[in-house]
């Protein structure tokens, strides 16, 4: 056995070039399918960690999707959720941490000759707790500050940078809609979503503020969804449960009529995400395992090369007293060897792409011991069964005629 | 019992239509310790007749015995093990391993006999000695003249410490003063035990041999002994 891999060895040496190049699918190919898995497994794993660090327990409630004449329209298209109902959760629902109405918008913010177009929300002071924001400097906005309508705006970082550049931006006059605003705080960066979407790039102000000055809406006193925390993640079903019989409730709705809103649980959303996020890993490495594949014909193409190019060196090995199945075993070590070798130095490769690629693209990257031991087994999968017709070919040949052959 | 024994040995080749009888009913035997020549023009069957002999080929009809078994029938597994334990082989071309060192080459029959590494080295470097190569170990053979390959190649059919040796042309690629040497060694090897069959169209060689058969389209037209010098 010993003596069958230095004989391997001896020929795989003595054309490096070649080995290195018949090597060199396999590495590609298990590189791709490491770098691939790992790139999808990160995808996947800063989805669950968003989903644990962000709002587990945050539960969504939008207008529903209002049938006018018998044609539904978008869901949220409706009118339908009113201060009055947030008011009514925060008096009456016990397994909620903290309620939240919101208009939003995208409109511009000017400051002095700098302006910068971002997603605008007018809510409660409710909502920082349960999206779970933190303050970099100065403050956030109060309940009563909400309710009168004060004038004073919190910025998301990426805002109060393109705004304000390094300078402070709390005490300084900003103009939304044309309305006069002062920045009261700037929040402490959260950086990207998985997804890529930067949680930074957003500013709020009271709601009524928003409801009064910006976002005017055809019926007073409605919101475009109302956010809201469950006391603990163990209770989203016990509070989706709540919300639907309190709002039900309040519209007096039949049991079996449809409701006029949606609660939607942030995890699920997530979740979904998640799935599909998997589903996309797994698309990704199937697409490099045929690249493995691939390799794997080319360790044939050269193998049967090997044999025709070596039929003399057989032909003395036989007649010396070597059995088919040994010179089967020699040609499947050296196809089991070069895979083994290509697999080897494509888990190299997989690992620093993925270190690269979280390097320069910012996507993290996740590699799991799992990934390469399986790239590795099934690159020397690959070896063996692309190596074995061109050793089973070699066994078979006529040792009179290979020793003829020049 | 002799070392070889071949009874009304019949191969036949086929090309299309047209039936080759390489061999035609040959007998003949040898016993241990004999030097033969099987002499004979290209055609004659000779080649034939040493495949035959060293078991890389069997028969079409008739019965073959080395030493004592009966090849025909055999598997090739069987045949391989017959090669590797029963004959050592010389040949025209010196047919070595081109990247491996002498040693290496020598040592190869014992890989297949499954000999630990430390024992194969000892015996390799053991039978170089014997043809006289014991500073040449470590060369590869396009270092090494075709005299000294030759050499190499018979200490590759002697480290497996079997009975035959079988040797095709053993000279065809040498010069004059190289094949006497050659032959000189196969002559000692024989004194030695050893049982040398040489296959040969020189009859320069086969004056070395002590028993020629002659071979002539497919069948033995003469076996003399001759009394050699000796």
């Amino acid at each position: 056995m010993l003596e069958t891999l230095r004989t391997a060895l001896r020929s795989l040496m003595s054309n490096k070039v070649r080995s290195l190049l018949t090597m060199l699918g396999i590495i590609i190919g298990t590189g791709a399918v490491i770098a691939m898995v790992a790139i999808g497994a990160g995808a996947s794993q800063s989805i669950q960690q968003f989903i644990s660090g962000v709002g587990a327990n945050i539960l969504i409630i939008m207008p529903g999707a209002p049938s006018v004449g018998g044609v539904r329209q978008q869901a949220g298209a409706g009118a339908t959720l009113t201060t009055d109902d947030a008011e009514a959760l925060q008096r009456e629902a016990y397994s909620l941490s903290g309620v939240a109405p919101e208009v939003f918008g995208r409109v511009q913010l000017v400051h002095g000759n700098m302006n910068w177009s971002t997603l605008v929300t007018g809510s409660t002071e409710d909502l920082f707790y349960i999206r779970e924001w933190k303050i970099e400097d100065g403050r956030f906005f109060f309940d009563e500050e909400a309710r009168a309508g004060t004038k004073i705006v919190v910025l998301g970082a990426t805002v109060a940078k393109n705004l304000f550049g390094e300078e402070g931006a709390i005490g300084k006059i900003i103009r939304i809609r044309n309305t006069p605003m002062e920045v009261v705080g700037v929040l402490a960066a959260k950086g990207q979503t998985p997804w890529g979407q930067d949680q930074d790039d957003t500013a709020f102000v009271p709601f009524a503020t928003a409801q009064r000055s910006l976002f005017r809406r055809g019926i007073a006193n409605s919101v475009q969804r109302i956010t809201v925390a469950a006391v603990n993640g163990d209770s989203v079903p016990e509070a989706e449960r709540e919300i639907s019989a309190i709002l039900r409730q309040r519209r007096r709705l039949e049991e079996g009529e449809e409701s006029d809103f949606d609660v939607r649980n942030m995890a699920e959303m997530l979740d979904a995400a998640a799935q599909s996020t998997r589903v996309m890993s797994l698309l990704l490495g199937a697409v490099a395992s045929v690249s493995l594949l691939v390799g794997g014909i080319g360790i044939m193409n050269i193998m049967l090369v090997s044999v025709t190019e070596r039929t003399r060196e057989i032909g003395i090995r036989m007649a010396i007293g070597a059995r088919g199945s040994d010179i089967r075993t020699q040609f499947l070590m050296e196809a089991l060897l070069l895979s083994v070798a290509g697999g080897l130095f494509g888990i190299g490769l997989g690992t620093s792409t993925s270190k690269v690629i979280t390097g320069l693209l910012g996507w993290p990257t996740v590699i799991s011991p799992g990934s390469v031991i399986l790239a590795f087994v099934f690159s020397a999968l690959v070896g063996v069964f692309f190596g074995f017709y061109p050793a089973w070919k070699a066994s078979l040949l006529n040792p009179i005629e290979a020793l003829r052959r020049e | 019992m002799s070392l070889i024994d071949a009874r009304d040995i019949v191969k036949i080749y086929r090309t299309g239509d047209v039936e080759l009888r390489a061999l035609d009913s040959v007998s003949f035997s040898i016993d241990r310790g004999e030097f033969v020549s099987i002499m004979g023009h290209s055609g004659s069957g000779k080649s034939t007749m040493m495949n035959i002999l060293g078991c890389l080929d069997v028969p079409d009809e008739g019965e073959y015995r080395l030493n004592g078994h009966s090849v025909g029938g055999m598997t090739s597994d069987s045949l391989a093990r017959i090669r590797n334990s029963t004959i050592g082989f010389v040949f025209q071309g010196f047919n070595l391993l081109p990247r491996a060192t002498a040693l290496e080459n020598v040592e190869l029959p014992l890989i297949y006999a499954g000999v630990h590494a430390r024992e194969r080295r000892e015996r390799g470097v053991s039978a170089l000695e014997r043809v006289g190569l014991a500073d040449r170990i470590g060369h590869r053979p396009n270092q090494l003249s075709g005299g000294q390959q030759q050499r190499v190649a018979i200490a590759r059919a002697l480290v497996g410490e079997t009975p035959l040796i079988l040797a095709d042309e053993p000279t065809g690629n040498l010069d004059t003063a190289t094949s006497a040497e050659i032959m000189d060694l196969f002559t000692s090897l024989n004194r030695s035990g050893k049982t040398v069959v040489l296959v040969t169209h020189e009859p320069d060689v086969a004056e070395y041999s002590a028993r020629i058969i002659r071979f002539q389209d497919g069948r033995v037209v003469s076996d003399e002994r001759r009394d050699t010098d000796a």
